[in-house]
């Protein structure tokens, strides 16, 4: 193990961060507290309890989780594609470094990255609502699991696109419409049964079902079934990784 | 002690069609500098790419240092340096910021004594905390080398190292290059210019359309290649060479001005006795005279015509 090489990585993506904190902070700081208040206060104070819990509190793990998705998949696909674009990628493809750390370093950072805003959102919200979280380690498996997932569904982007509109393209027409028809403003229960049967296909309804389950108890689909198909997710990514970096796909000629 | 770099028969067909490689054998001794020179699209940058990692090989077998480089990849990128042709590099980290990732990148742990030690010998080191963006154009190429030395390579491939950059620089990269010779590294370059592979190698190859073509080493490929020049500066401008003149390959150039004569080196004589004696007898008087050598540039000229 390369450890020196993954720790340069690592830090090296961090540092990333550091140097633009207060746009990677306060911007999800701003856009949660909007949907509290477009949402949360707007909306939900026109909507009774749902599961039990306020609609404030319902959609906490909804916006997380979205939060989560689209910046797994920005943090990862932007950290492999930039060397790609600017040419430093000659570097980490000629270290003596294994696929499975290269992946370990990027996914690891983007999916750092992903988890600090998610719990800064978490404690954003704590100021517009009431929470509980029931199983706080089921919490913390739900948010690594999708952090890493996606940061390595992220991290296929990055390595397919070969421009930065297709960058965009996955995240915008595929991502955030899965995300905002995964439950994370509404129970399943509240559409009609032939739309319920439709968003069973929809993969984000597992990780919002899955999450909330965390921090009320109730879910749309049972957590095993959550659980399962988001490591079922992980594993097809991981497939996928592995494939492109065998065969070179988008990163040797 | 093995060879600093082994290929054979590397071949290398990209997906496009385009064969790059075509059966190249190559071989490297420890601590030479080897100039491999081609022209543009002659291979010389895939078989660089192939060595290093970057580019996947179609077929062959390369070792550096008696190690396989796709079984044994730890250990031989541990031990290459690269300096690719492009200048890539992160715009807005600091010198030393991007230095001490690549040595961390090589396996290698912090050494900050090392690190300035490569940043001065590349007159870094006042640059240290400037932003790589900054930085003026043959800086930029000057942090590329710190980068490829960060993890102290035992064999450094310098991809066109001073294309574009200004005589100054390209001095101060050569005495880096004999510098790090004298320290036991072993370099392989590739390069346009003749002139530098002139000056700094002591084996040299000629690659074209995938082919290496012929690796000699430098003074017997000058010697055995080289063809001398004497010219005769004339006292009065001359309009025509005289009958007996005429058959011994005589050149009238500068206007008159001058006689050019050309003689290989190799051979048993000269002629250049007889040319004066017959100069003298047909009353051409001269005021000066000046011998040169054929330069590599003329000797690769000749050789890449040959083959095409």
């Amino acid at each position: 193990m390369n450890f020196h090489a993954v720790k340069a990585i690592y830090t090296f993506e961090m540092a990333r961060t550091f140097r633009t904190i207060m746009q990677s902070v306060i911007s999800p700081v701003v856009s949660t507290s909007l949907y509290f208040v477009v949402f949360g206060a707007a909306i939900g104070s026109r909507i009774e309890t749902i599961d039990g819990v306020s609609y404030g509190a319902f959609i906490v793990p909804g916006l997380i989780m979205m939060s989560l998705l689209t910046l797994s998949i920005s943090n990862a696909s932007f950290g492999i594609y930039f060397p790609k674009f600017t040419g430093t990628i000659y570097e980490v493809l000629s270290a003596p470094i294994s696929h499975f750390e290269i992946v370990l370093a990027y996914v690891g950072a983007a999916a750092t990255k992903s988890m600090m805003i998610g719990l800064v959102i978490l404690a954003t919200a704590a100021f517009f609502v009431d929470l509980e979280i029931r199983y706080p380690l089921v919490m913390v498996l739900f948010l690594v699991l999708t952090s890493v997932s996606f940061s390595l569904f992220g991290f296929i982007i990055g390595i397919w696109a070969d421009g930065f509109e297709k960058l965009q393209i996955i995240p915008l027409l595929i991502v955030m419409p899965l995300a905002f028809l995964g439950g994370t403003f509404y129970s399943l229960d509240m559409l009609p049964p032939v739309w319920q049967t439709i968003s069973l296909a929809n993969p984000v309804v597992y990780l919002v079902s899955g999450f909330r389950w965390s921090f009320i108890g109730t879910s749309d689909v049972s957590v095993w079934v959550s659980l399962t198909m988001t490591l079922v997710f992980l594993a097809v990514c991981l497939a996928v990784v592995n494939w492109m970096f065998r065969t070179g796909y988008r990163l040797k000629k | 002690m093995p060879p600093a770099l082994s290929i054979r028969n590397l071949t290398k067909t990209y997906a496009s069609g385009f064969t790059a490689l075509k059966g190249v054998d190559l071989e490297v001794q420890p601590g030479e500098i080897f100039a491999l020179l081609g022209p543009n699209g002659a291979g010389k940058t895939t078989l660089i790419g192939i060595v290093c990692g970057v580019v996947n090989a179609s077929g062959g077998e390369v070792r550096v240092d008696g190690h396989e480089i796709v079984a044994d990849y730890r250990k031989t990128r541990s031990i290459i340096g690269l300096v690719p042709q492009d200048v890539s590099l992160d715009a807005f980290e600091s010198v030393w910021a991007t230095v001490s990732f690549s040595r961390g990148l090589f396996g290698k742990g912090k050494d900050a004594a090392h690190v300035e030690k490569v940043l001065r010998a590349l007159s870094l080191w006042d640059k240290k905390d400037e932003k790589v963006i900054n930085l003026s154009g043959g800086m930029k190429r000057r942090v590329m080398i710190a980068k490829a030395l960060a993890h102290e390579p035992k064999l450094l491939f310098l991809d066109e190292p001073t294309a574009g950059v200004d005589v100054e620089l390209r001095r101060d990269m050569w005495e880096m290059v004999r510098g790090l010779r004298a320290t036991g590294v072993t370099i392989i370059l590739t390069t346009h210019y003749i002139e530098e592979a002139e000056e700094m190698a002591d084996r040299i190859g000629v690659i074209s359309k995938g082919e290496i073509i012929l690796v000699e080493d430098k003074t017997a490929l000058m010697q055995r290649f080289g063809r001398k020049k004497l010219e005769l500066e004339l006292a009065e401008p001359l309009a025509a060479l005289p009958a007996g003149l005429a058959a011994r390959g005589l050149e009238i150039a500068d206007s008159g001005r001058r006689l050019v004569y050309s003689y290989d080196t190799q051979g048993e004589r000269t002629g250049i006795t007889a040319l004066l004696a017959e100069l003298s007898s047909a009353g051409i008087r001269f005021r000066d005279l000046e011998t040169r050598q054929s330069s590599l540039e003329d000797i690769f000229v000749d050789l890449v015509r040959e083959r095409a």
